[in-house]
């Protein structure tokens, strides 16, 4: 039997993940083309920026509760990214225009790792103590 | 009322995502098995989702709760990212090559052979 905790993290990071999945849909809706998934694009490489700052960032790191960390990092920030939309639309894309997929998928993890280092950069030059991703 | 089954799907994905990796991502050295199955698995489950939804197998409401919400909230980029970079910044350059193209061509292999099949 789960402990009252156990459904106090469920709907924690639940309720992330339904505020993340309908930002997700709000970027799609706004961004994405026949032609080019825009929105999944940007929220993905946002995502990451975002993601490795807060959990590189020591302030938070220390200061800030458990639960809240999960709800946003674990929900929101983690269902806002999507790794199945990524692989499907690459695969439409590489069917459809193979140097459009091509670009599609190498722009995703290249920017994408890029603004995973930047956050990092940017979280251990606002603190003091620099550490490794946890 | 689109959006409430948006909603619903990612409450149910992120929890799933988060369960499995509470059961099998390792830290210390980071092996993050849970984020990998939950990628490839949930890029297969979307791949099938996609191919009903465009013959009509299922309802447009389906496609937002298990699609948009589901796949979309219990599959992440982000973490992938992050993950990939603290390999890359604890010098496995080889594990966060093998994590990032193994993610990406098994995934991409399930859904082709998806899309083959049907």
């Amino acid at each position: 039997m789960p402990s009252r905790s156990t459904y106090v993290l469920i709907i924690f990071i639940g309720s992330g993940g339904a505020i993340g999945s309908l930002l997700r849909y709000g970027m799609a809706q706004l961004f994405s083309t026949d032609a080019f998934p825009y929105g999944t694009l940007i929220a993905n490489i946002l995502g990451c920026f975002v993601l490795a700052f807060l959990t590189n960032y020591a302030f938070i790191k220390k200061n800030v509760p458990n639960d809240i960390k999960l709800a946003i990092n674990t929900g929101i920030i983690g269902s806002f990214t999507t790794f199945s939309t990524f692989t499907v639309e690459t695969f439409t894309l590489l069917t459809d225009h193979l140097l459009v997929g091509i670009m599609y998928s190498t722009l995703s993890i290249v920017v994408g790792l890029l603004a995973c280092f930047i956050g990092y950069l940017l979280a251990n030059k606002k603190s003091p103590n620099k550490e490794v991703i946890e | 009322m689109s959006l409430l089954y948006i909603a619903c799907g990612g409450f149910l994905g992120a929890n799933a995502r988060y369960f499995l990796g509470i059961k099998l991502n390792r830290t210390n050295p980071l092996r993050p098995y849970g984020t990998w199955i939950a990628n490839i698995t949930g890029s297969i489950l979307l791949g099938i989702l996609f191919v009903s939804f465009e013959k009509s197998i299922i309802s447009p409401s389906l496609w937002l709760l298990f699609g948009t919400g589901f796949c979309g909230a219990y599959t992440t980029f982000s973490t992938f990212g992050t993950e990939t970079l603290e390999m890359i910044l604890s010098n496995k350059y080889f594990q966060a090559f093998f994590y990032c193209l193994s993610s990406i061509l098994v995934s991409l292999a399930g859904v082709a052979i998806i899309f083959l099949l049907t």
